[in-house]
C-alpha cells in the first residue's frame, strides 16, 4: 500500500531526472504528462480503497486520508492538462526564438519537481515535512515565473520569492511553537509534529502558545494561498508566468497551501475551540474577497483578471472554512476541484491569446470568437463555470457553501460575500464578453492552436461538464475528508 | 550549569546585537559580515545545548548550522554583492538611522511582550532568551521593508530565518532531524535563488534599486 503513496512522488521525480538527462524532447515532454497521470491514477486507486476509513495509510512520514486523496486528484488533473499544453506552449516559444533549448529543459525539470513537491505537501504526515514541501514549491516555481526572462517577469519573480518566503517563514515559526507546545504536553519529541499525535494530544496543548502559533500559521500559509494581506505577489506572478505554469499555480498551488491551513485548523480547533480561527478566517476571507473584487472591476488585463478571480475564490474558501461544518467542508473541496479545472482551461486559453497578440491587455485582445471558435468556446465554458452557473460544479459548491454558512449562523458573512461576489461576477462577465464578441479589426493576428493545447482544452471542457453533471462518486470521498478535518 | 546558561544568554544577546547593528550600518558589505556573526551566534545555541546534554547528534546539527549560517549563506550574499556596481553598495534606507533605532527599540519591547506565554509555559535559561530571537525576527522584517536594495532585502530575509532557527533551538532541542535538514536545504536554495535574481535584476534594470520595480500594477 505504501507504494501507492510513493508513486505521486517518484513518478514526477523520474520525469524530472529524465528531462535533466535528455533535454526537452518529445519523450521527456510526454514523460511529464505521464507522471501527472500517475499522480491522478494513484489518487483514484487510493480513493477506491478509502471506503469508510478515516485514512488508508499513515506511516511515519506519509499519509493518505480523504484530504490528501482529494488534493492528489486535483494535482493530477490540473498537472496532466498543464503538462500536455506545455508541449505546444514550448514548441511555439522555441519556434519564435523567445527561449533557447536549455531554457525549455529547465522548464520541463522544474514543472516535474513542482508536481512532486505538491504531492509531498498533501501526503506529508508531519507538519514540518509539509512545511518543507510547500517552501520547496516556492523555490522551484521561482524560475518558472521568471521563465520569459523579461524585466516584468523578473520583477514578478522577486516579489513572489520575497513575499512567499517571508510568509512561509512565519508558518515555520508557528510550526516550531506547536512543536514546543506538543513536547510540553508529553508527546515523545520525535513524533510531536505528526498529525495523528497532534490530534491525540490536541486538548493538552498550552492554549496561549497555541494561539500564537495559530496566528503565525494563518498569516504564513495564507500568504502562499493568496489570502490578504500578503496577497500582492499573486497577480504579478500569475500574469508573468508561462500560461501552463499559471494554471498550475492558480489551479492547485493555492489550494495546496490552503489545505495546509485546513490541516492545522483541524488540530487547533480542538485546542482553542472553533471561535478563534473562525474569526481569523472570516476577517481574512472577507478582506480577500473585497480586495479581489475591487481589483477585478477596473481590470484591463486578462491574466491579471484570472489571477484576481483565483484570489476571490480563495477568499470564499476561507469563509467556507470558517463555517467549519461538514457540509461547508465538503462543498469547499468540490469547489477546489472544480475551480482548479475551470481556471486551468482559462489560463491555457489566455496563454494562446498572449502568444498571438504579444499582449494580454483587453485593449489588444478583442473579437476572439470570430477568429478561433475552439478557443472562444473553451474560454466561455471556463468563465461560465467560474461564475457558478449551472450545470457546472461551482454552482453546487457555492450553493452548499451558502447553506453551510447559514447553518453555522454566519448569515451576515454570507451576505457580505454574496454582495462582493456579485460585483466580481459582473466584472468577469462584462470583460469576457468584450473580449470574445465583436468583429475583428483588419489585420488582427490569427490565433494559433497547437494540437496538444487543443487536446488539453477539449479534455478540460469535458472534465468541467463531467464534474458538474456527476460529482456523485466524489461526494463520499469529500465526506471522508470532511470527517478528517473535524467537520460535524 | 552557569557556563551553559551564560553561553545561551551570550548567543541570544549576540544575535540581537547583530540585528541592531545591521539596522545601524548602511554599507551592504558590513551587513553581510554582521549576518555571518549572527549566524555564528545562532549555531552557538545547539552547540552549547549539545555539549550540556551530552547529545552528539545535536552537536553535529550545530556544526552543520554553523557551516550553513556563518559561512555558506553570507558567502552567497557576498558573491551577489561583488557583482553589483560600486554605487549600489549602500543600502539607502527609507528611514533615517535615529528613527530606525527607535523603531528597533519598540520592536524589541514588542517581542518581549508577545513571547510571555512561552516563558510562562517553561522557564529555563533557554526559553528566557527567546524574546531576543523574536526581536531579531521583527527587526529583520523592518529591515526588509525599509531598505531599497535587493541585496539588503535578501539579507533581511536571511536574518529573519536566523531568528526563527534560533527560536527553534532555544525552545526545543531542535525540530526533528528530517525537518531541520529540509528546512536548511530550503533556505540554502532560497538564498541561491535570491543571489541569482539580484544578478539578473542588476543586468535587467542596471541597478538593484527596488523602487524601479513598478512596471506591474493595476492601473
Amino acid at each position: 500500500m505504501i507504494v501507492l503513496l510513493l508513486v505521486p512522488l517518484l513518478a514526477p521525480l523520474s520525469a524530472a531526472a529524465l528531462t535533466a538527462a535528455l533535454g526537452w524532447r518529445r519523450v521527456t515532454a510526454w514523460a511529464g504528462v505521464l507522471a501527472a497521470l500517475a499522480v491522478l491514477g494513484s489518487g483514484i486507486v487510493l480513493a477506491t480503497r478509502i471506503g469508510d476509513h478515516s485514512h488508508v495509510v499513515a506511516g511515519h512520514l506519509l499519509r493518505a486520508d480523504g484530504l490528501s486523496v482529494v488534493m492528489l486528484l486535483v494535482i493530477g488533473t490540473v498537472g496532466a492538462l498543464s503538462c500536455w499544453a506545455s508541449i505546444g506552449y514550448l514548441d511555439t516559444e522555441l519556434a519564435h526564438g523567445h527561449i533557447t533549448p536549455p531554457r525549455a529543459q529547465l522548464y520541463g525539470v522544474l514543472v516535474a519537481l513542482f508536481l512532486a513537491a505538491m504531492s509531498l505537501a498533501v501526503q506529508a504526515n508531519n507538519l514540518g515535512v509539509m512545511w518543507v514541501a510547500i517552501e520547496a514549491t516556492t523555490i522551484v516555481t521561482a524560475f518558472l515565473v521568471g521563465h520569459r526572462g523579461t524585466k516584468a517577469a523578473l520583477e514578478a519573480t522577486w516579489k513572489y520569492v520575497i513575499i512567499c518566503s517571508v510568509g512561509i517563514a512565519f508558518a515555520f515559526l508557528g510550526t516550531v511553537l506547536l512543536y514546543f507546545a506538543g513536547e510540553h504536553a508529553g508527546v515523545p519529541s520525535g513524533r510531536a509534529l505528526d498529525f495523528d499525535t497532534l490530534f491525540a494530544h490536541a486538548t493538552q496543548l498550552d492554549p496561549a502558545v497555541a494561539r500564537l502559533a495559530a496566528g503565525l500559521l494563518l498569516i504564513g500559509y495564507g500568504a502562499k494561498a493568496g489570502l490578504a494581506p500578503l496577497h500582492t505577489w499573486l497577480a504579478d506572478a500569475h500574469s508573468q508566468a508561462p500560461a501552463p505554469v499559471s494554471a498550475l499555480m492558480s489551479g492547485v498551488l493555492l489550494s495546496v497551501a490552503f489545505s495546509a491551513l485546513l490541516r492545522v485548523k483541524a488540530v487547533l480547533d480542538i485546542t482553542l475551540g472553533p471561535a478563534y480561527l473562525r474569526t481569523g478566517l472570516l476577517v481574512i476571507g472577507l478582506l480577500t474577497l473585497l480586495v479581489a473584487a475591487s481589483l477585478l472591476v477596473a481590470q484591463r488585463d486578462v491574466k491579471r483578471m484570472l489571477a484576481y478571480s483565483s484570489m476571490e475564490n480563495m477568499g470564499l474558501l476561507a469563509v467556507a472554512a470558517a463555517a467549519g461544518t461538514r457540509l461547508a467542508i465538503t462543498a469547499l473541496l468540490l469547489h477546489v476541484l472544480a475551480h482548479g479545472v475551470a481556471k486551468t482551461l482559462l489560463f491555457l486559453c489566455a496563454g494562446q491569446l498572449q502568444s498571438a497578440h504579444n499582449s494580454t491587455s483587453f485593449a489588444d485582445v478583442t473579437a476572439v470568437l470570430a477568429r478561433s471558435r475552439t478557443l472562444a468556446t473553451a474560454f466561455a465554458v471556463g468563465v461560465v463555470a467560474l461564475l457558478g452557473l449551472p450545470p457546472f460544479a461551482l454552482f453546487a459548491s457555492e450553493l452548499s457553501i451558502g447553506r453551510g454558512l447559514t447553518r453555522a449562523h454566519l448569515g451576515w458573512a454570507l451576505g457580505i460575500a454574496l454582495l462582493v461576489m456579485l460585483v466580481a461576477f459582473a466584472a468577469l462577465a462584462v470583460n469576457t464578453s468584450r473580449m470574445l464578441l465583436g468583429t475583428p479589426a483588419a489585420g488582427a493576428p490569427a490565433i494559433a492552436l497547437p494540437a496538444t493545447i487543443t487536446g488539453a482544452l477539449v479534455v478540460g471542457i469535458v472534465a468541467c461538464l463531467a464534474l458538474g453533471v456527476t460529482a456523485g462518486p466524489l461526494t463520499h470521498l469529500f465526506g471522508t475528508a470532511a470527517t478528517v478535518l473535524g467537520g460535524t | 550549569m552557569t557556563a551553559y546558561s551564560n553561553v545561551i544568554s551570550l548567543a541570544a544577546g549576540g544575535m540581537l546585537l547583530a540585528a541592531v547593528l545591521i539596522v545601524w550600518r548602511r554599507e551592504l558589505r558590513a551587513m553581510v559580515r554582521l549576518l555571518a556573526w549572527q549566524g555564528t551566534a545562532v549555531a552557538a545555541v545547539p552547540l552549547a545545548e549539545g555539549v550540556h546534554h551530552r547529545d552528539g547528534a545535536l552537536v553535529a546539527v550545530g556544526v552543520a548550522v554553523l557551516i550553513l549560517r556563518s559561512v555558506l549563506l553570507p558567502l552567497l550574499m557576498g558573491r551577489a554583492l561583488r557583482l553589483a556596481p560600486a554605487r549600489d553598495r549602500e543600502s539607502t534606507p527609507l528611514i533615517n538611522t535615529t528613527a530606525s533605532l527607535l523603531v528597533v527599540a519598540m520592536l524589541t519591547a514588542l517581542a518581549f511582550a508577545v513571547s510571555q506565554p512561552l516563558i510562562a509555559l517553561e522557564s529555563t535559561a533557554a526559553t528566557r532568551a527567546v524574546p531576543a530571537a523574536f526581536a531579531a525576527v521583527l527587526i529583520a522584517v523592518f529591515v526588509m521593508v525599509s531598505r531599497r536594495r535587493a541585496i539588503s532585502q535578501a539579507v533581511g530575509f536571511l536574518m529573519l530565518d536566523n531568528g526563527i532557527a534560533a527560536t527553534a533551538f532555544l525552545l526545543t532541542a531542535g525540530v526533528p532531524l528530517i525537518v531541520e535538514l529540509g528546512a536548511s536545504l530550503d533556505v540554502l536554495f532560497a538564498a541561491v535563488v535570491l543571489g541569482v535574481l539580484t544578478g539578473r535584476l542588476h543586468r535587467g534594470f542596471g541597478g538593484t534599486d527596488l523602487d524601479q520595480l513598478r512596471a506591474l500594477r493595476d492601473r
